[in-house]
């Protein structure tokens, strides 16, 4: 009945339409729980920053005050201070030996295949696993290190409890805990690079060292950034380990920023304050993650 | 004089044999093609004189000198890749310079021999571009000038033509063939187009199930093939193929009679079939001639016709049902449903014994 009469011109709008009907029910439900989970979110917070608000309902607008009062917090400054050289400390290294164990193991081998299982399993660890196994490692008091120093007659170090070591201290375990996505990113690479080109390197009398830089790496270059990337988000949300293994101590030396939001909003309740601390870990680490798209080398030429 | 000798070469992998004692003297200035189908071990050759696979057995020698223990970069040879294997990353000019820096030659005689090579197949402008920017036909004349700039004793192709489109496949042919000329060395050819196998080889190698079925030139492969594979795997369309039965010789001359009944009296000798009274006979699609029914050696019906502008296949079938394709002129007069007489000199037959081996006088 609609239609009979109908020009082809609204038929085809109204088909138009309909397709972009069917195709929004089709994106509905993600599109609900994105815009409920993490637009309203990120632009709550940002609303929540410019005020000061506890957890009890009170809210006043106090405009840029927060900000104001996070650049003369020595604490909050000793945090980004710690996270940042956290991510220094666990980045590159994630970055380098991933690629190399990647390497090592991008073999067929059944010895390959059961290091790769190994090196990824401590991966699904949950943090509390992780930091439970690294405790018995680094307590000075039994710890397995401890014990190891005590029989070549040294005194234990109190990894978790020196200011200087704390932060050290986390990397590794982080290390340890985050190495297997890394290396399965890299070994998904290395897959990818087509077998002739190494073969017309080894015509081409190109050794073991020259084909990984000249060869390998370039043609990986994509996920290296990928992997930078990723890991420089995740590790500026360091969080689980140094609560659960040195409180942000001794002294706030191995504070990172998310512990230091954790604590401003949900143990002192200032939660205005914690969204600006927030909204300022969130373009550190959109800087820290745009930087390494601009500085990826080889993008010649359109 | 010999530039490449293969000595009794095998390669297994398990149970499966990819090389099967191949043996092969290649001359220094010769072009050898090696024609086969899929599967049929012509890779794995190339890739095992290329050094890019072991071999189990045999040696390979290069120049009188031994190679099969070397690397592949320490045997003086350079291969163009099927895919072109270019580097993406590099321009034209690393791409082609690589293997001559991994060896150390001075900056200056490197980019002289560039520019030689970059003349020679005219690609001076596309020397500071990527693998990515160029098209297939720029690309493989990238893939051979970085063999040609090593200035190599044996050069390698893979079905280097198997990317292109057929113009340009065509004149790619050409100017292989033009590059050899030049530049008087040892080339190994692989394919499994009769085409380029026939139009640039000195020799061909028909190889078939990982060994050598024929080496001759492309002619003596025609002409002669040595069994029954080769004889059907070159020519197009393929020779016709029927099943005969000797039957009592006369004058000492064979004597066959086909399926349908035609008795054909051969020029080869009884006595060059030891054994065995069953035997194949071959017949080229363009040896046989169609005339009027009952006119020649056999008559066969019309199934259908190809027209292909300067010529035109017939496509028959025998009172048996054997089917056999003829070659006949522009201006056929073949009818599909009409009975035709096909005439052939009987010389022209190839004869093949039970096990495929030609039967010759």
């Amino acid at each position: 009945m609609s239609g009979h009469n109908a020009t082809a011109a609204p038929r085809a709008w109204s088909a138009a339409a309909a397709e972009a009907r069917s195709g929004l029910l089709f994106v509905a439900p993600y599109l609900l729980v994105f815009a409920i989970l993490l637009v309203y979110p990120l632009f709550s917070g940002m609303w929540l920053s410019l005020h000061k608000a506890d957890l009890f309902g009170g809210s006043e607008f106090i405009g840029l005050e927060n900000y104001w009062r996070l650049s003369r917090d020595p604490v909050f400054l000793r945090s980004v201070r710690n996270t940042c050289y956290f991510v220094l400390l666990t980045v590159p290294a994630l970055t380098l030996i991933g690629l190399g164990l990647a390497l090592a193991l991008n073999n067929q081998t059944r010895r390959s295949a059961i290091l790769r299982g190994l090196f990824f399993s401590s991966s699904v660890l949950s943090v509390t696993i992780v930091t439970l196994i690294w405790r018995m490692v680094l307590i000075p008091d039994g710890g397995l290190i401890a014990a190891f120093l005590t029989t070549i007659g040294l005194p234990p170090v109190p990894f978790l409890s020196d200011a200087h070591l704390a932060l050290p201290a986390l990397a590794v375990v982080t290390l340890w805990w985050c190495i297997g996505l890394p290396m399965m990113l890299f070994l998904a690479a290395l897959q990818q690079v087509p077998k002739d080109l190494y073969e017309a390197a080894a015509l081409d009398n190109a050794g073991r060292w020259r084909t990984l830089l000249r060869i390998t790496l370039p043609s990986i270059r994509r996920t290296t950034v990928v992997v930078i990337v990723i890991e420089i988000i995740l590790q500026f949300q360091l969080f689980g380990q140094a609560q659960i293994m040195t409180l942000g101590g001794p002294n706030n030396a191995s504070l990172p920023i998310v512990l230091f939001i954790y604590q401003i909003g949900f143990q002192r309740w200032d939660i205005g304050y914690a969204a600006a601390a927030s909204e300022v870990l969130f373009c550190i680490i959109l800087l820290a993650a745009m930087t390494q798209f601009f500085l990826a080398p080889g993008r010649r030429r359109g | 004089m010999i530039g490449l000798a293969l000595k009794g070469i095998s390669k297994r992998f398990g149970n499966t044999a990819v090389l099967d004692d191949v043996s092969l003297d290649i001359g220094a200035d010769e072009f050898l093609v090696v024609l086969g189908p899929s599967g049929c071990g012509k890779s794995t050759l190339l890739r095992a004189i290329a050094g890019l696979e072991s071999i189990d057995s045999g040696a390979i020698e290069i120049d009188g000198h031994r190679v099969d223990h070397l690397p592949p970069g320490k045997r003086g040879v350079a291969m163009v890749f099927q895919g072109y294997a270019l580097y993406p990353h590099m321009t034209v000019r690393e791409n082609i310079s690589f293997g001559l820096v991994n060896v150390g030659v001075a900056r200056a005689e490197i980019d002289r021999r560039i520019g030689e090579v970059a003349r020679m197949l005219e690609m001076m402008p596309l020397l500071n571009r990527l693998p990515a920017e160029l098209s297939g036909g720029q690309r493989q004349r990238v893939a051979i000038g970085r063999a040609i700039v090593k200035d190599p004793r044996v050069f390698m192709f893979d079905e280097p033509l198997s990317n292109l489109d057929a113009a340009l496949r065509s004149r790619t042919r050409q100017e292989i063939a033009n590059l050899h000329r030049r530049i008087k060395r040892t080339m190994i050819f692989v394919t499994h187009d009769q085409t380029e196998a026939m139009t640039l080889a000195h020799r061909i190698v028909v190889m078939n199930r990982q060994r050598i079925e024929q080496v001759g030139t492309p002619s003596e492969i025609y002409s002669h093939p040595a069994t029954l594979f080769v004889a059907t795997f070159v020519g197009s369309p393929a020779m016709n193929i029927f099943v005969a039965t000797r039957i009592a010789a006369e004058n000492a001359l064979l004597q066959v009679r086909l399926g349908d009944g035609t008795v054909i009296e051969t020029d080869v000798p009884a006595a060059a079939l030891a054994h065995g009274d069953i035997l194949r006979i071959g017949l080229r699609p363009e040896a046989l001639q169609l005339c009027a029914p009952g006119t020649g050696l056999m008559n066969a019906k019309v199934d259908f016709v190809e027209f292909m502008g300067d010529k035109t296949y017939v496509h028959l079938s025998l009172a048996n049902q054997e089917r056999l394709i003829a070659v006949d002129g522009a201006a056929s007069c073949a009818r599909v449903g009409e009975m035709m007489g096909i005439r052939f000199d009987p010389r022209a037959a190839h004869l093949f014994d039970a096990e495929g081996r030609s039967v010759r006088a």
